[in-house]
């Protein structure tokens, strides 16, 4: 698929965003002023980015705890993001969601998800939603390696294929569920899996924003026009341990030293947008710039924005009671 | 207004509202029943028959049948609520919620609250419950407590016909996730029912009976047992208010306490296991606010903290009954303070 130049210029921004994003919470979390559980996306951002170009905010997302890449992907609100994550009121959720269950409808995005497989039945609905309402539109659950294992992951595939629902699944492998390997937690073969449910497949790799781009329009595409579901096994890395704080001893020695070296999805794209001449490397650069200022006075605004008030426990948790 | 059973008034709330909304749909395993099949089509209507008919007039779009995967279409219907449809999805028996309760709990019942106000999820779980058609341990449990200790579910117990019609209405209309629980032993009890649609809210009690000698608190099939315990007594010249809250989350606190200062005398009845249910929660509730006014203690009628048996002698027993209610109602009157 041709991309123009815009689009390719979105590409960048968005997939430089996040890694920043996630390279500057990983500071900030090290500092101590960061409260809860956080979970990094350094290293996946051409899956995020490379699915969610072929989305409108018409389409909707389910994502997982390791959200904050599909939230920036799905258009979120950069600065909101921070401040949610900093617990204000001011916050996307206002402070009630944190890090592990961001979220924001009006983009499409239906949360981040503290519970691992939480989101493919999510995404059935939103699919059916769309298919009921026949707005054209189509649902996307990412799923990590760890979450393909998950009964509700399985479950929605079938059910998204008897539904004949527009939906994909993206199985986002980054080779751990947590501290376990996939190549030991996972039986069989992610496309083998899908087939047996009668889901087209494609594996792409996840460290080459065209490869996954092109795939996911493939499996959008056909789930807009009514072709039903599909799935998408990306496999990339996380450059960051399961959670901050835990200290990756389950990894090899060099291992991310090795990955960020030699499979880094952004120096990828930067290589080849700029060798091709789609690109040039002043444009790449003002992106650089651009997000580092984002980032920086999104921590800047985040850590004065207004915190909520004890009487704010209280709200939020039923329309009437 | 007719003669209608419970059955008739819950598929009538549904049919009412179906032809209201668009976005209302229905979905659960067999709500049509025999989709694939080569024989009959709409053959069931659910286990109860609940939903048949249903197929035929508002077609396969609306009425979908699912395969058994309860985690994936109570989680799609969660999906869908808060994507802009307005599901009932029907969860065959309250005891299946063990294979689905994540999406429930953790999803449909929070998504409010952690997305900070921005997400409205107007989904509705209708399931069976409670014991008395020999179905043992695992289809007949009044599992309700646990729905109402989660904060985001509105949680219903529709104590007959007119009752089902008004409350499942309620709960199309209701933006919030509400689990509607029908009693199995129900379906077939019959009185007059309204033929056009109506409402009752929820957290408003109803009082069955009304008395000045004791306070009867009882939930969903246990109203009708309470009703004939208050009726036989009234012959003795004993006088009872008899409470059906009708929805446990929210529950009607004054309605209770108002009747509890007037007469001092408590009994709750609820079929839900006896630890941590609707019967404890409510004689805590009048021991914090009404213990001024109590002239006896309170007494609890629930079954034994054992699993449903099977045998009918077994769960004949375990079931409260009214000779149970009526013996602790004359226990609250002797006792002396």
């Amino acid at each position: 698929m041709q991309l123009s130049r815009d689009q390719l210029l979105r590409a960048y921004r968005d997939m430089a965003t996040i890694r920043a994003f996630e390279e500057r919470v990983h500071v900030e979390f090290a500092a101590g002023v960061l409260p809860g559980f956080v979970h990094l996306y350094a290293g996946e951002e051409a899956s995020a980015v490379g699915v969610c170009m072929n989305l409108g905010d018409g389409d909707v997302i389910a994502s997982t705890h390791r959200g904050h890449g599909h939230c920036i992907a799905k258009g979120c609100d950069v600065k909101a993001m921070m401040k949610e994550l900093y617990g204000s009121v001011e916050g996307l959720c206002r402070g009630k969601g944190g890090s592990m269950h961001i979220a924001d409808l009006s983009r499409g995005m239906l949360g981040a998800n503290g519970i691992v497989g939480g989101g493919p039945p999510l995404i059935c609905g939103a699919a059916l939603s769309a298919k009921v309402m026949k707005t054209g539109g189509v649902a996307v659950a990412f799923v990590g390696d760890g979450g393909s294992n998950q009964g509700t992951t399985l479950e929605s595939f079938n059910l998204a294929r008897v539904w004949e629902l527009p939906a994909v699944f993206v199985i986002e492998d980054n080779g751990y569920a947590e501290s376990t390997a996939s190549s030991w937690a996972v039986g069989g073969d992610q496309l083998k899996r899908a087939e047996g449910f009668g889901l087209p497949a494609r594996r792409v790799d996840g460290h080459d924003f065209f490869d996954v781009h092109d795939a996911a329009g493939e499996a959008i595409t056909r789930a807009r026009s009514g072709g039903g579901p599909s799935l998408l096994h990306v496999v990339l890395d996380r450059y960051y341990s399961h959670f901050e704080g835990d200290a990756g001893t389950y990894r090899g020695p060099g291992e991310v030293d090795r990955l960020r070296a030699e499979k880094d999805c952004l120096k990828r794209f930067r290589k080849r947008v700029i060798e091709s001449a789609l690109l040039g490397k002043d444009q790449v650069d003002t992106i650089d710039r651009e997000v580092a200022a984002l980032i920086e006075t999104s921590v800047r605004e985040a850590r004065t924005a207004a915190k909520p008030s004890a009487a704010d426990v209280l709200t939020d948790v039923y329309l009437s009671y | 207004m007719s003669r209608k059973t419970y059955r008739q008034a819950v598929s009538e709330a549904l049919r009412h509202e179906m032809r209201r909304d668009l976005r209302v749909v229905i979905m659960g395993e067999d709500v049509s029943g025999g989709l694939g099949a080569p024989g009959e089509q709409d053959a069931w209507g659910g286990p109860q028959g609940v939903t048949k008919g249903l197929m035929p007039e508002f077609g396969r779009g609306r009425v979908l049948d699912t395969p058994i995967s309860e985690s994936a279409f109570i989680g799609a219907a969660a999906g869908a609520a808060a994507t802009g449809l307005r599901p009932v999805a029907e969860l065959m028996f309250v005891d299946f919620m063990g294979v689905c309760f994540d999406q429930i709990f953790n999803q449909a019942a929070k998504f409010r609250y952690m997305f900070g106000g921005r997400a409205v999820t107007p989904l509705v779980i209708r399931t069976q419950y409670g014991a008395g058609l020999r179905a043992a341990s695992q289809h007949s449990q009044s599992l309700y407590p646990i729905f109402t200790h989660i904060p985001g579910l509105k949680v219903v117990l529709p104590s007959s016909a007119y009752e089902a019609k008004g409350l499942l209405i309620q709960a199309i209309r209701d933006d919030d996730p509400v689990v509607f629980f029908e009693h199995k032993a129900l379906y077939d009890d019959e009185e007059e029912v309204p033929d056009e649609a109506y409402t009752i809210p929820f957290g408003e009690a109803n009082l069955t009976r009304e008395g000045s000698d004791a306070t009867i608190v009882a939930f969903g099939r246990m109203v009708k047992f309470a009703n004939q315990v208050a009726d036989s007594l009234e012959q003795d010249g004993i006088g009872c208010t008899v409470i059906d809250p009708r929805t446990t989350s929210p529950l009607d606190s004054d309605a209770i306490l108002d009747s509890v200062a007037e007469t001092g005398r408590l009994v709750v009845v609820d079929e839900a296991s006896p630890r941590c249910n609707m019967a404890t929660d409510i004689a805590a509730l009048v021991a914090e606010h009404a213990f001024g006014a109590l002239k006896a203690p309170v007494r609890m009628i629930t079954p034994p903290h054992t699993p449903v048996p099977f045998a009918p002698e077994l769960e004949d027993a375990y079931i409260p009954s009214p000779a149970r209610i009526e013996e602790a109602v004359r226990g609250v009157l002797a006792a002396k303070r």
